[in-house]
């Protein structure tokens, strides 16, 4: 894949056919809907401050730009202006991602609409995957429900301690100290997704993988993010928030990025003022998800490489 | 000593785990969409042969092993130890039974193979895939029986036995796949 002298396509012309279908059946679904396409930027001034996601860096006009990780703060700000539910079907960058699963330049659908909570927004997802994928069996299940099936155990309230014990038990790590969200994202990835079969929705995340989520309550009582996840045979598809509106909790989540980011010795991207500046103007009630198209399209092949479904893959990755 | 961190991870790597040099095998690179990511590892233990999993932080990282692939001759065994020499340079190399395993019964004096050295000394022996090695006792052969496709047992020059067809006898030289111990047919004369 990255010989340097093979010139020819990475896909075969099958797999780019499924493709062009897909992004047409997409742009379908959105327009009968009454959602406006919107063509954001990919290069920006800013950054986002997850602490997991590394923005591609690049010099333009001698100044420092960042190619968006997605197209959310962008699509954020026309909301806030006024312009409706809008979705974006474009291109997305992400630094030190690689591999079958991951691609440094993918292909991401996001949309937000306007009004909607995160049940309405899953429930309008399964119809856009039963489009794409038809015939799938669909289920939604309750992040709670899939650890208690799996562990026994409530991920709400299970202790550091006996989380840490967990982690260790079920899976051969090469560390014993981690925060709690490392070990819920270590069980989650290599115990329960791989068995996420046909297309599943997982809703009522931890509260404190709530990203830019806003926090509720699940049926239990238990505090959780209005977050969810769509799986589609063991791999993540996308992750839908009921947006968190609150521009003063959404600055604090940003500094608490920033600070974790300062202990590891990571590089400390600044806060879009223009984005604050939104949200402070109000961000009107939605929700919103992103979703990776290249790996729909895997599902859709069966492909086992993301390679598989781009008519070039990239030059710049480190696989093996 | 160079360390390696997960992103440099290859296949074909030696590198340090537990204590012991290993060689990694697949390395695979598992990222929620929010949250950390991990790399999924599987190593093969140079010392035991083992296949284990281990899976790490991103970014974190191992001391590279120094651990060398070398061309080498059996020399001879005495008894404690098995001598191997460099034909390069010379250089002899003393192995012990660990080290040689069970690969040594495929090697008599004078055969190449290649030795890995951890730090300078034997680790491990591997003879090449197919070796052609003298019969040193079989029960007689029967003349007439090559459609059957039955087989007995035979002992090799270096002590290793094999299942070889009815027809053939001792002092006969045959050819094996030292990866399954398997028959491959009489050597080319």
């Amino acid at each position: 894949m990255t010989d340097s002298a093979g010139w020819q396509p990475s896909a075969s012309l099958v797999a780019l056919r499924t493709r062009a279908q897909t992004l047409h059946t997409i742009r379908q679904f959105f327009t009968s809907r009454h959602l406006l396409e919107i063509d954001v930027p990919v290069l920006a001034s800013h950054s986002v401050t997850d602490p997991s996601i590394t923005a591609i860096q690049a010099t333009v006009n001698n100044q420092t730009g960042f190619l968006q990780t997605s197209p959310e703060y962008f699509l954020k700000r026309l909301i806030a202006a006024g312009y409706g539910s809008v979705f974006y079907l474009g291109k997305a960058f992400r630094d030190q991602e690689y591999g079958r699963r991951h691609q440094p330049e993918f292909t991401m659908l996001e949309w937000y609409q306007l009004g909607f909570d995160d049940v309405q927004l899953m429930q309008q997802t399964l119809a856009l995957m039963a489009e794409l994928l038809p015939g799938k069996p669909q289920r939604t299940v309750s992040y709670q429900a899939l650890f208690e099936a799996e562990f026994g155990a409530n991920p709400h309230t299970i202790d550091d301690a006996a989380l840490a014990q967990l982690g260790q038990a079920r899976c051969a790590v090469s560390f014993d100290q981690a925060d709690r969200n490392t070990w819920l994202d270590l069980l989650f990835s290599h115990c329960l997704e791989p068995k996420l079969q046909d297309v599943v929705v997982v809703c009522d995340y931890p509260a404190s993988q709530g990203a830019l989520a806003r926090l509720g309550e699940n049926p239990q009582g238990h505090r959780v993010a209005k977050r969810f996840e769509v799986f589609v045979d063991g791999l993540e598809i996308g992750n839908g928030y009921w947006e968190l509106s609150d521009a003063d909790e959404l600055a604090q989540r940003f500094a608490a990025d920033q600070e974790l980011r300062r202990e590891r010795g990571d590089f400390v991207p600044a806060v879009d003022p223009q984005l604050m500046a939104a949200q402070r103007h109000g961000l009107p009630d939605c929700a919103g998800i992103a979703m990776g198209v290249d790996r729909i399209i895997m599902a859709k092949l069966g492909a086992s490489s993301l390679a598989d479904t781009l008519a070039f893959a990239t030059h710049f990755s480190a696989e093996p | 000593m160079a360390t390696f961190s997960t992103n440099e991870f290859r296949g074909g790597m030696k590198v340090m785990l537990d204590g012991d040099p290993c060689s990694i095998m697949e390395n695979e690179y598992v990222k929620p969409g929010k949250g950390q990511a991990f790399n999924r590892v599987k190593l093969r233990n140079l010392a035991t042969g083992r296949v284990l999993e281990r899976t790490f932080r991103s970014g974190e990282s191992l001391e590279a092993a120094d651990v060398v692939d070398q061309d080498m001759e059996y020399l001879y065994t005495d008894g404690e130890f098995w001598h191997f020499m460099d034909p390069a340079t010379f250089e002899q190399h003393a192995a012990d039974a660990n080290a040689v395993g069970d690969s040594i019964k495929w090697l008599k004096e004078q055969d190449k193979c290649v030795v890995t050295l951890f730090n300078g000394a034997p680790l491990a022996i591997t003879p090449p895939n197919h070796v052609e090695l003298e019969i040193a006792e079989t029960d007689p052969g029967l003349k007439g029986d090559t459609a059957q496709g039955g087989t007995k047992p035979a002992t090799l020059v270096t002590g290793a036995v094999v299942k070889v067809p009815l027809f053939m006898s001792t002092g006969e030289v045959v050819k094996v796949d030292t990866r399954t111990g398997e028959y491959l047919g009489r050597a080319g004369k």
